[in-house]
């Protein structure tokens, strides 16, 4: 007797065998994987209108931010006292003022325009300082664990149990407010949020079977963090980064507000409120105009921040791609019997 | 306060009533790929003291059908069609408050995992005694009372002392034993045990088994167990339901279909236990793995594991035939399995 | 529980003891303060006769040892500016930003938990997409610009509330609801995701097989899972509450001690912002003991000792690091 071929179906009748006829025919197509077709994540964008339109948003004050200011030229310096605190809406003085001017006669379009390119120039350098630096020694505390992490931990519960705009305000009071100065203590302060991240994270994975397979291969710790830790909990970091974005672009304002971070000529958004603070009950639009430019960045940051989270985690990713529940009708169904 | 208001007398005190009715089941599962049939038109019964077995591999639809009769569906899942009648009300018909009054009186379901089922932050006895201040309005006092109750019925030893403990302080063979107390507690028509035994040691399974039946016994409860082992079912179950791909193939008593299977499927199935393999030998398994959910072709979902296939198999799906004798199949060719 | 609260004590005294540290040594970075306090013309003599008197030209570890004595004595010193009692002046502040504070938190963790329980029954739903929009538009509106388009609206137009200062119930409106808008979209941000969370959990499964309605599910099982995360963030939220408080007291005149420290700093008044600075931080460490025993209360599995029999991956990772309590969490202050 012929031994079976292994994949038969076995009939209990004297041990013939039959293969299922037509198997051979049947064969899966090719290619196609098991799981999810990768949609790039710019398509899942696209497909989350909210969120496009908050990217759109930030990439429309990003290049407002890089070109705005040649554009303006000069119109935010130039002073016209014959045309101080114009209302807004009107064209009658040139389109340069459709927002208004202030008390010197300076075009608040233009202001605002300059504004967005001081506050970016704070904010984003002060986010991608304390993203990398707080990142790199998050991981390597979390990964190496013991007294390394311990202390990292203690730096960041010091730096965190103080409330960060008065450490800023005292500090940037001592070494007086030069934009530079801005960014480093935003960075400093901001730095433990990714530390404390990285480190858990890090902590997390590294007691993880891959990376015992890792290290049985000889791989060094650095290539490990490297190759193995970094690509999982980077999209955590960007979200973070994100909405850290908003913080510190808040601080600032803050800052410039209090009177203690970017200082006049210079101008940026919180400066501007703080500028027409005096003038509320005559021209409301010196202060609501650089506020309402400062909250729409923050919202559409936001946004983007909240869509990010579950874009970049495979496990959540498919909520966005799920078909709506339709309003199914209930067939008639024949009597029980 | 909640008490269940149905037509019949509750708990029947005798065996082999009809306490549920399954008829055409569909249950919809909406995923990133469009809307999918995962349960479609199961029909099954439930005697009192007897034990349904609903049978099939992982990813079947076996556990999509039991919570579908709960009520437990998820948001992403949801019954379109068929009838599932408990003493007389078609529970599918009804809305999810509406449902709440048959939750514990008529219907209890012991879940699989007993760790994540329980809540981890409240006693044993709070949950134990819950379902008594919801649907009795007693006081936590008096709740507790019959927690303890209950925890000695399905013998957890020294129940005084171990009723303020919480689910992490049990091992998981007792943690067991606290689902299906809760799931019994108000000694419901219908008890649905959703692989009970699968996350046990086997020793231990044996004993949650016997607490099962003897539970079962004694209150005439209707039990609808579902797993994927069959040797479970030959020792546990009167009757079986075998599912493949969101289907019910066969039906009929344990020993009859076991015995003299009329359906490929589960003729494949008790094939591939292992017995009498001498060493070295193959083991025997159906060529093949069930299609995904939206690769199940039209036609028997069986068609591309089935020795028996013919044309008409691809274009028509067979019918869940009763033949009589309280059997039933969908094959268009059971017949022939039989002469094989 | 002693060796638990013995343990956050020392653990937690470092960064105490480095944060006075650190105030004092900046403080004395922003120069000597005899130029703000002196009149103009006045003379060299007066200015050194000045300096010796407060000890401004002892060498720093020096008044670094003489500052120390005084905090273990309780003696912070006096103001410059008013020769009051340094400490008298922060303690009499303080409870001005307490019931600040404190007011708003209440208030802010009430409505989120509310809103992000609603939004959290139907995720996606129609409540979800609007809670979800309103809570993000909160959290990023600015503080200071939200206060002074608030007194220009209710109270210099439409003249409902006091423009500043503490008077009756009116004054106390503005303030609250400018500090409140942002710790309530970050709340309830994470109140709507820890809810969700647990609603999918199994138990809820258990619960709702029991015939539980679907308030008890929502209030007695997955809110009391949902809150100790939730807690976690409303401790980070209130140490930036002090911030927000800084800003709004400044604006609105609001005597508590955010206001004080910010004065202190202009004016170069090194006594009283010591003792504010050290009363805040003192006041912030309490706080996250108080919430680390909170967390311990809502949750079993966190408590130390007790007849564990076995020893969950939660435990071991907070009990390491109590505040390490890994969420995915938007730390928008």
């Amino acid at each position: 007797m012929s031994r079976p071929p292994r994949n038969a179906v076995q009939l209990p009748s004297g041990g013939r065998t039959v293969a299922p006829p037509g198997t051979e025919a049947i064969a899966l197509p090719r290619g196609e994987s098991v799981a999810d077709k990768k949609i790039s994540l710019f398509h899942l964008l696209l497909k989350d209108r909210f969120a496009s339109v908050a990217a759109l948003v930030l990439v429309f004050v990003g290049l407002t931010a890089v070109f705005g200011p040649t554009l303006m030229g000069d119109l935010s310096t130039r002073q016209d006292l014959g045309a101080t605190n114009r209302p807004p809406f009107s064209f009658s003085d040139g389109w340069a003022f459709v927002l208004g001017s202030d008390s010197l006669g300076r075009s608040m379009l233009a202001r605002l325009v300059v504004a967005t390119q001081t506050t970016l120039s704070v904010a984003l350098p002060a986010v991608a300082i304390s993203l990398v630096i707080g990142s790199l020694w998050g991981l390597w505390a979390g990964y190496h664990r013991g007294w390394r992490e311990t202390v990292s931990m203690r730096i960041a519960d010091v730096i965190m149990s103080f409330p960060s705009l008065l450490l800023a305000v005292v500090i940037l009071y001592v070494f007086s407010p030069s934009a530079a100065n801005i960014v480093l203590i935003l960075a400093v302060t901001r730095i433990p949020i990714y530390l404390r991240t990285a480190r858990a994270e890090s902590a997390e994975l590294q007691s993880r079977t891959f990376v015992d397979a890792a290290r049985t291969f000889g791989t060094k710790p650095n290539a490990i963090i490297r190759r193995h830790v970094i690509p999982v909990v980077l999209p955590t970091l960007l979200t973070l980064a994100t909405i850290e974005f908003c913080y510190v672009m808040l601080a600032e304002s803050s800052l410039s507000f209090l009177g203690i971070g970017i200082q006049p000529p210079d101008v940026s958004w919180g400066l501007m409120v703080a500028q027409g603070r005096q003038y509320l009950q005559t021209a409301w639009w010196l202060s609501f105009f650089p506020g309402l430019a400062i909250m729409v960045t923050t919202v559409a940051a936001n946004v983007l921040a909240a869509w990010l989270r579950i874009a970049t985690d495979p496990a959540q990713r498919w909520r966005l791609t799920l078909p709506r529940k339709r309003l199914l009708v209930r067939l008639p169904v024949e009597e029980v019997l | 306060m909640r008490t269940a208001t149905v037509s019949v007398p509750r708990a029947s005190m005798i065996d082999d009533d009809v306490v549920l009715t399954v008829t055409g089941l569909n249950v919809d599962l909406r995923t990133p790929k469009g809307v999918l049939r995962a349960v479609n038109d199961v029909s099954f019964e439930a005697l009192s003291g007897r034990t349904l077995a609903l049978l099939g591999e992982s990813g079947c639809g076996k556990s999509m059908t039991a919570k579908a009769v709960a009520g437990l569906l998820d948001p992403v899942a949801d019954v379109t069609g068929g009838t599932v009648v408990l003493g007389g009300t078609d529970l599918a018909a009804l809305t999810p408050k509406g449902r709440l009054a048959y939750a514990g009186p008529e219907l209890g379901i012991v879940f699989q995992d007993a760790l994540t089922a329980l809540n981890p932050v409240y006693t044993v006895g709070t949950q134990l005694g819950e379902a008594f201040r919801i649907h009795e309005g007693l006081s936590a006092k008096a709740a507790k009372v019959k927690a303890i109750e209950l925890m000695r019925r399905v013998g957890i030893p020294e129940p005084e002392s171990r009723v303020d403990s919480f689910p992490h302080q049990f091992s998981g063979g007792m943690r067991q034993r606290i689902l299906i107390a809760m799931a019994v507690a108000l000694n419901p028509r219908l008890l649905i045990a959703d692989e009970p035994t699968t996350a046990l040691d086997v020793t231990v399974q044996a004993q949650i088994m016997k607490l099962l039946r003897d539970l079962r016994t004694e209150s005439h409860m209707a039990v609808v167990l579902i797993t994927h082992d069959l040797a479970l079912v030959a020792e546990e179950a009167d009757t079986v339901a075998v599912m493949y791909a969101g289907n019910v193939v066969e039906t009929g008593p344990v020993k009859e279909v076991f015995g003299t299977p009329h359906h490929p499927y589960t003729r494949g199935l008790l094939d591939s236990v292992p017995a009498d393999v001498g060493r070295g030998e193959d083991l025997t398994s159906i060529a093949g793995s069930p299609p995904e959910l939206h690769r199940i072709p039209d036609g028997c979902v069986y068609q591309s594991r089935c020795p028996l296939v013919q044309d008409i198999c691809r274009a028509i799906r067979p019918t869940l035939e009763p033949d009589g004798a309280g059997r039933a199949v969908a094959c268009h060719f059971s017949e022939e399995l039989d002469n094989v | 529980m002693l060796t638990f609260l013995r343990r956050r004590i020392v653990s937690s005294a470092l960064p105490l003891l480095v944060v006075v540290l650190g105030v004092f040594a900046l403080a004395r970075l922003t120069g000597n303060p005899a130029s703000l306090y002196l009149p103009l013309n006045a003379t060299a003599e007066m200015r050194a006769n000045f300096t010796a008197k407060y000890g401004f030209d002892d060498p720093l570890l020096v008044q670094m040892a003489h500052y120390f004595g005084g905090v273990l004595r309780l003696d912070f010193g006096e103001s410059l500016r008013t020769g009051e009692s340094a400490a008298a002046m922060a303690l009499r502040a303080f409870p001005a930003t307490l019931q600040l504070a404190g007011t708003t938190m209440l208030l802010a963790v009430v409505l989120a938990v509310i809103v992000g329980s609603w939004a959290a029954l139907k995720p996606n739903g129609i409540a979800d997409r609007i809670s979800s929009f309103v809570s993000m538009a909160a959290a990023s509106v600015p503080d200071f610009w939200l206060a002074i388009m608030g007194i220009w609206v209710f109270a210099i137009t439409l003249g409902w509330v006091p423009t500043s200062g503490v008077g009756g119930a009116t004054s106390w409106i503005l303030p609250i609801a400018t500090l409140l808008l942002r710790p309530f979209g970050v709340l309830v941000q994470i109140v709507r995701g820890a809810m969700v969370t647990s609603l999918s959990e199994p138990y809820i499964k258990l619960a709702r097989s029991k015939g539980a309605s679907e308030f008890r599910v929502v209030t007695r099982h997955a809110l009391r899972n949902a809150a100790a995360p939730a807690l976690t963030v409303a401790g980070d939220l209130t140490v930036s509450l002090v911030n927000g408080a800084v800003v709004v007291e400044s604006i609105f005149g609001w005597p508590g001690i955010g206001k004080l420290m910010i004065d202190s700093i202009l004016q170069r008044d090194f006594a009283v912002l010591q003792a504010a600075v050290l009363l805040t931080a003192v006041s912030i460490f309490i706080l996250n003991i108080l919430i680390d025993l909170g967390y311990a209360g809502l949750d079993a599995r966190v408590r130390p000792a007790g007849r564990r029999k076995k020893s969950s991956r939660a435990v071991s990772a907070v009990a390491a690091e109590p505040k390490e309590r890994k969420i995915h969490v938007q730390t928008t202050p």
